[in-house]
């Protein structure tokens, strides 16, 4: 019996390994192909070990590129004022509405719950925000549509507080003369730091990897985010010929070359990858949490 | 308003003021637009306006309907969510309950912790990495079928394989996410059910067959059915970014989201894309609402509403 166990023991792990290698190894490609030559990557193609390595595609970038340096600056200022932002607006939101005494808050909640179940579409939205915000090529097209305030999230809050915040707290604090807004941030904040954190990394993830509201909105290298860029590299050629890409390139009678895209790429990960091994609790809390009923 | 009811406002007034923000947010980024739906009624004049624009009644519809782009985005955003809803929670379900059956716990959370990172990956990212893989002069597999002595393939401008491609990369950036959502509802099945079983002598497929899979039929039926709800929406990214909007890819990638947004941005045919908007909004409406019934019937505390 101990023997078949151990049978299935090993074949359990080889297919999980399996399973870890598939998910690993197309990282390593790309990580791989940024620090190989240039000339070994247009003879030899991609692989996964680089058959000459040469870390000037990362020297360029972090060194000599502005438009890099200014993409990630850009992310970076995105994903902190819009997470700030979010959290804020969300917390705001979620608290009255897991208050159980607040009259209407069932209509409310509705108005909330209606979003998740009927969108105007790309088009309407598109149209408000060009003709009516004006917000093409601005900082705020990056920040506004869309990310800074879901359902789902204001759900997933509101039950946490329903759930963890016994309504004697408040009542006592009332009765001690705090007001609302007093309560909100002396008592409900500070136990709220599981549900903030795992909000934090979520909303903050979908900031960072977030590209779509650039390739709406944004056609100024000034504005571009990591990821927008990125996207412009691969796939658009007017950007190619554009004053931006000859910023890009160390060879400026070519296109970025594709160590230095690559190299790109892997800065467009990088943050995630270092931050994730501290917040993974959080990560797998939000997934979990979020399988439940919000 | 009699005394009473102005009393009880005055006193949830700072709690309404919270709402504020969020209120004028969701009416903005939300409410706004859904009202611009009209925008799918009429023939759209840029220099006009949504509401100077006249009236169209239903021909974008029709317009649109007589394409055979109708059906084929409507076939690809289905058959593609279907072999993701059913495939997908198959194999995320099966390597959770591996997960589960493996002893050594600092395996299993290493495991956890590695497939779990193709989600933090952008898709914009991901098309990097599948470029190096397909890329037709320096792409690994390519490299590999000629030092194999076979021809190089033309990825990019050959849909053979394309939906293959788009279900590997798919699974390869959802297995984790979905793999520790089955897991964390496997932890929740009470152990002395297990216990119990082992006593009978119990060996470890049937254990799974009437204990493990039985107790999170729930879960896997409301993540399925919710799901299904949103057949008819796609993640933009991965049939956009990934086949690099390449034109012979177009037709076994093209899904309603990308539909809008080509007859949006690139073709300027705003009738037909607003058109295809509502069409996939309404029908997704009614298919929520319809998956969420099925859900209450089976179990009521589990449906969203």
């Amino acid at each position: 019996m101990v023997g078949r166990d151990k049978v299935f023991q090993i074949l359990a792990n080889c297919i999980m390994a399996v399973l870890v290698l598939y998910c690993m190894l197309p990282l390593l490609l790309l990580f791989s192909s940024s620090i190989t030559e240039e000339q070994a990557l247009i003879v030899d193609g991609y692989s996964f070990v680089p058959s000459a390595i040469d870390w000037s595609a990362y020297k360029y970038i972090l060194i000599d590129s502005v438009q890099i340096v200014r993409g990630y600056g850009i992310s970076a200022a995105v994903t902190l004022l819009g997470t700030v932002c979010n959290l804020t607006l969300t917390t705001l939101f979620a608290y009255p509405l897991s208050r159980r005494d607040l009259p209407g808050k069932t209509l409310i909640a509705f108005i909330l719950f209606f979003t998740m179940l009927f969108n105007g579409g790309l088009v309407p939205s598109y149209i408000m925000w060009t003709q009516m915000f004006h917000i093409k090529n601005t900082f705020w097209a990056l920040l506004v549509p869309n990310l800074m305030m879901n359902a789902f999230n204001v759900i997933m809050m509101r039950t946490y507080f329903t759930s963890n915040i016994p309504m004697e707290l408040i009542d006592a604090a009332k009765i001690d003369g705090s007001g609302e807004y007093g309560i909100l941030v002396r008592i409900i904040l500070p136990m709220a730091k599981p549900i903030l954190s795992t909000l934090a990394l979520l909303v903050g993830l979908g900031y960072w990897n977030d590209w779509l509201n650039g390739l709406y909105y944004i056609n100024q290298d000034r504005l571009y985010s990591i990821q927008v860029l990125l996207n412009r590299m691969l796939m658009d050629t007017q950007f190619l010929m554009s004053s931006a890409a000859q910023k890009l390139s160390v060879d400026t009678s070519q296109l970025p070359s594709t160590g230095i895209k690559m190299a790109i790429a892997v800065m467009g990960i990088l943050p995630v990858l270092v931050v994730y091994p501290f917040l993974q609790k959080y990560l797998v809390q939000g997934i979990t949490i979020g399988a439940v009923k919000g | 308003m009699n005394k009473k009811k102005q009393v009880r406002w005055k006193k949830y007034l700072p709690l309404y003021s919270m709402l504020i923000p969020g209120i004028v947010y969701l009416i903005i980024n939300n409410y706004i637009p859904m009202a611009g739906i009209m925008v799918a009624f009429k023939k759209y004049n840029y220099s006009r306006g949504i509401l100077g624009s006249d009236w169209n009644g239903f021909k974008n519809f029709i317009f649109l309907f007589k394409t055979k782009d109708a059906f084929t985005i409507t076939r690809n955003t289905v058959c593609y969510n279907l072999v993701f809803i059913f495939a997908g929670t198959a194999a995320a379900v099966a390597v959770a309950i591996l997960l589960s059956e493996i002893r050594a716990v600092r395996m299993r959370k290493m495991y956890q912790t590695l497939i779990l990172l193709p989600f933090l990956v952008s898709i914009v990212v991901v098309s990097y990495i599948v470029y190096g893989f397909l890329s037709t002069e320096s792409g690994l597999i390519n490299h590999a079928l000629s030092d194999a002595g076979k021809n190089k393939v033309s990825w990019y401008s050959d849909p053979t394989w394309w939906p293959f491609i788009i279900v590997m990369v798919h699974t390869w950036k959802n297995i984790g996410y979905n793999c520790v959502l089955y897991y964390a509802a496997l932890m929740g099945i009470d152990s002395s059910y297990y216990e119990a079983a082992e006593i009978d002598g119990a060996g470890r497929w049937q254990r799974i067959r009437f204990i493990t899979l039985p107790a999170i039929r729930p879960t896997v039926s409301i993540m399925i059915l919710m799901a299904v709800g949103k057949i008819f929406y796609s993640d933009f990214g991965l049939f956009y970014q990934i086949p690099m909007n390449s034109g012979p890819l177009i037709d076994v990638t093209n899904t309603i989201d990308t539909y809008v947004y080509r007859g949006l941005m690139e073709t300027n045919n705003i009738g037909m894309s607003a058109a295809a908007g509502v069409y996939q909004s309404v029908v997704g409406f009614m298919l929520v609402v319809l998956a969420n019934w099925i859900v209450r019937r089976q179990d009521a505390e589990n449906a969203l509403f």
